[in-house]
């Protein structure tokens, strides 16, 4: 490739990196048990929450973090000089959303998401998270009808608290890792789903994250319960604003899928990546994780990922009911000076159980991108089968892939496939299309998502063309 | 002199037309930028085209043939715009424009379709809408308006007819696990559907058994036209007994040394390409000796 392919990177530009401006509550940089306390009273929470938090902080504070595994390279992170909470100051509570904050009401309608119950969008409920609260939900009364439950975690604690109760920190344990203890202390906001028995969700539910204050970190933890029986679909998109500073963005996001019950899990991440010298961009720091409890249970990861500098995440699937399938369909796209470590956890423990990973890493400028996957079959998994398939696709010579499979095998009766490719983009594809017309930008595109297609046909139709022309904004000027 | 010598304007005219391939690895810029790379690592540029003339007129078909290594996929190559080959000297006039300073994208737009002799896969693309994009890019060129879908879908099952390509084949991903035979005829597809000014056809029939290479034949000839130019390029006379051309050239060590009408396809058959070498090398070194001493003869 030509060498103009930095150059054109760096003047790629960002399209969400705009702040707004609207008066906020925030608290000062720094950790302690006090702002856990102050997060924690500013939420009404009940007592077992406040413990439950104090109790992920003390675990933190013994562990490390992870540096030497993971395929990724950045500073050491003072953990003091960041912001657990800011929030926009708006009504306590708003009777409509009517009442939406104006200016909070455009800067979604910037983001494309629209919180206007008449202009609903193809049956997309949206949850708006703003920095560390939740601004809007929508829909929920529509939802309620059926018995699901669509809501700010805050408010769920109310609610449900329960449900909350029983199943928080079921999947990810508070000292699951470094940055998931981190997330179980400070959590602030995030949305919490429950379908009842039987019920297929009516419409897709999503949520919409936005950091908008500087210096402040974004901790959400999402909660998804699908009971006996029950379906349904949640995305999930994210941006942030065009900042020198790297932000921390450490979620926790939690799925229990019980007897015959559905989780269709689709994100699109979209964070700001940072600059073509690598300055700034948001540190993805994330643990999803979804357990297959019940019988013939399903959980489907799909995610695009094409921002943040760096990306640290693997959706994973705990295959405890017999039957009960997993699923993994990711494209992750490093351009500039991005870094990507991602991949998935299949741990087959049922009987007859089932995974399927594909994954498509895609490097461009000097991004490095690395699959990280492990397929586990438990000794009383008679029958599990698992087939992976990891393919990269390299455009320019600056660039990096990688592939780390880890395979555990306990049950002779177990069949595992791994297939793994690794291409460029070829001088001569680019050629054969242009040949023929087509703009090499154009040509780029195509061939991108050619690649991909096998995992963007698992989104939700207008997410899959979001994240087509996501693609094909992130790889402007790759190619020159 | 006007009327007539505007008609007359030839479609394609090379004069003494230079070029070299940048050595395999290297990357590169597109044969028409000027710009030679500076330092290219690996490796000194290899002369191939050592002087090509040639014109060829609107509703013309002519014959390129040659031994291996002749440099007849080059000249397809450079005529196209293809990154690793770099114009040294003479000029490409394309219906009077300078062929080699537009982009390959330029160059198809504005008429010129080059049929590969290895097409490309392009995996996850349907052979449909790649073609429909190709299509729609090609006539926005012209000031047409973009085909919808239904529109393009009755275009190119007429077009399919010619070269007998099932439906299957289109909703397939780009030459994907094709064989060589419906890769070629895609080619055809291809063209018939992208209506090209100047078509270069380059081995076409290479890797083809006698069936596939009737059917590319009879496509090709049922797009012979009087506003088109077309230009063969084969290793064997067998083609030009389907596709019979009106001028036949030999190229050898990089330059035409000997063209005719297509009885020399037949001469060239009977006699090999040893005869017209030996003729040739005559000649080059006269011509050698007249310019002075210049880089080595292998031709890639």
């Amino acid at each position: 490739m030509p060498n103009e392919t930095v150059e054109q990177l760096a003047r790629r530009e960002y399209r969400w990196g705009f702040t707004t401006p609207i008066e906020q509550d925030v608290v000062d940089p720094g950790l302690s048990e006090d702002v856990i306390r102050l997060i924690s009273a500013k939420k009404g929470e009940p007592a077992w929450m406040i413990d439950w938090r104090l109790e992920a902080y003390r675990r933190w504070q013994k562990m490390e973090e992870p540096h030497h595994w993971a395929n990724v390279r950045y500073p050491a992170i003072d953990y003091q000089a960041i912001r657990y909470y800011a929030a926009p100051r708006q009504k306590a509570k708003l009777e409509s959303l009517d009442e939406l904050d104006p200016e909070l009401r455009r800067t979604y309608e910037k983001l494309g998401i629209s919180l206007d119950e008449q202009k609903r969008l193809s049956g997309v409920a949206v949850d708006a998270v703003f920095d560390s609260v939740s601004v809007a939900t929508t829909f929920k009364k529509e939802l309620e009808k059926h018995g699901i439950i669509f809501c700010p975690f805050s408010e769920a604690l109310h609610k449900a608290p329960e449900l909350v109760q029983q199943y928080l920190g079921s999947v990810v344990p508070q000292g699951d890792n470094f940055f998931a203890a981190l997330n179980s202390a400070v959590f602030t906001d995030g949305s919490f789903v429950y379908v009842p028995p039987g019920v297929r969700c009516p419409m897709e539910l999503s949520t919409y994250f936005r950091i908008n204050a500087s210096e402040t970190g974004q901790f959400e933890r999402t909660l998804i319960i699908a009971d006996r029986g029950a379906y349904v679909s949640y995305l999930e998109g994210c941006t942030a604003p065009q900042r020198d500073e790297n932000q921390l963005h450490a979620a926790v996001v939690e799925l229990v899928a019980l007897d015959d019950a559905e989780i269709k899990y689709s994100t699109v991440q979209n964070w700001y990546p940072g600059d073509a010298e690598g300055r700034g961009g948001i540190y993805n720091f994330v643990t999803k994780r979804g357990k297959c409890a019940g019988r013939r249970s399903k959980i489907s990861w799909t995610q695009v990922e094409t921002g943040s500098a760096i990306t640290w995440k693997y959706p994973s699937c705990i295959l405890l009911g017999d039957e009960s399938i997993g699923e993994f369909y990711s494209v992750a796209l490093t351009a500039k000076r991005q870094q990507a470590d991602t991949g998935t956890k299949m741990i087959h423990i049922g009987k007859g159980t089932r995974s399927t990973i594909i994954s498509k890493g895609i490097s461009a400028g000097r991004g490095q991108n690395s699959y990280r996957g492990l397929v586990r079959i438990q000794k009383g998994a008679d029958g599990a089968r698992n087939y992976s398939q990891c393919d990269s696709l390299l455009i320019g010579d600056e660039c990096g892939a990688h592939t780390f499979p880890y395979l555990e095998v306990a049950n002779s009766t177990a069949q595992v496939e791994h297939e793994a490719t690794t291409s460029k983009i070829g001088e001569d594809q680019l050629f054969y299309c242009q040949q023929r017309g087509i703009s090499e930008e154009d040509a780029v595109n195509m061939i991108v998502n050619g690649f991909c297609k096998r995992v963007l046909r698992e989104l939700p139709m207008e997410f899959a063309v979001e994240a087509q022309k996501l693609l094909g904004v992130s790889l402007e000027g790759a190619v020159g | 002199m006007t009327r007539e010598s505007a008609s007359e304007r030839p479609m394609l005219e090379i004069r003494d037309l230079r070029a070299t391939a940048k050595p395999a690895g290297s990357s590169a810029k597109p044969a028409g930028s000027s710009a030679k790379p500076a330092g290219s690592s690996g490796g000194e540029d290899t002369p191939i085209l050592k002087g090509i003339d040639l014109t060829i007129r609107a509703g013309e078909v002519h014959a390129l043939m040659g031994p291996n290594g002749s440099g007849k996929s080059t000249l397809a190559n450079v005529l196209a715009g293809k990154p690793g080959y770099g114009v040294t000297a003479g000029k490409v006039l394309f219906e009077g424009r300078d062929l080699t300073a537009m982009t390959p994208e330029e160059r198809a737009r504005a008429g010129v379709f080059l049929a590969f002799q290895y097409p490309v896969e392009i995996p996850g693309v349907s052979n449909m809408y790649f073609l429909k994009q190709a299509a729609n890019a090609v006539r926005a060129q012209r000031g047409q308006d973009e085909l919808d879908a239904i529109e393009f879908l009755q275009l190119v099952r007429e077009k399919m007819k010619l070269v007998e390509i099932p439906e299957a084949l289109m909703n397939r991903a780009v030459n994907e696990g094709f064989s060589g035979g419906e890769k070629k005829r895609n080619e055809i597809l291809q063209m018939a559907v992208l209506d090209p000014r100047l078509a270069v056809l380059d081995e076409t029939d290479s890797g083809l058994d006698i069936d596939a290479l009737r059917i590319v034949a009879s496509g090709v000839n049922a797009l012979r036209a009087p506003d088109r130019a077309m230009l063969v390029i084969t290793h064997y006379q067998r083609l030009l007994e389907y596709i019979v051309p009106d001028r036949v050239h030999v190229l050898s060590g990089g330059r035409i040394v000997r063209s005719g009408g297509k009885e020399l396809a037949r001469e060239l058959e009977a006699k090999g390409y040893a005869w017209v070498a030996q003729a040739t090398e005559g000649r080059a070194q006269r011509a050698e000796g007249e310019r002075g001493p210049s880089g080595p003869e292998a031709a890639a």
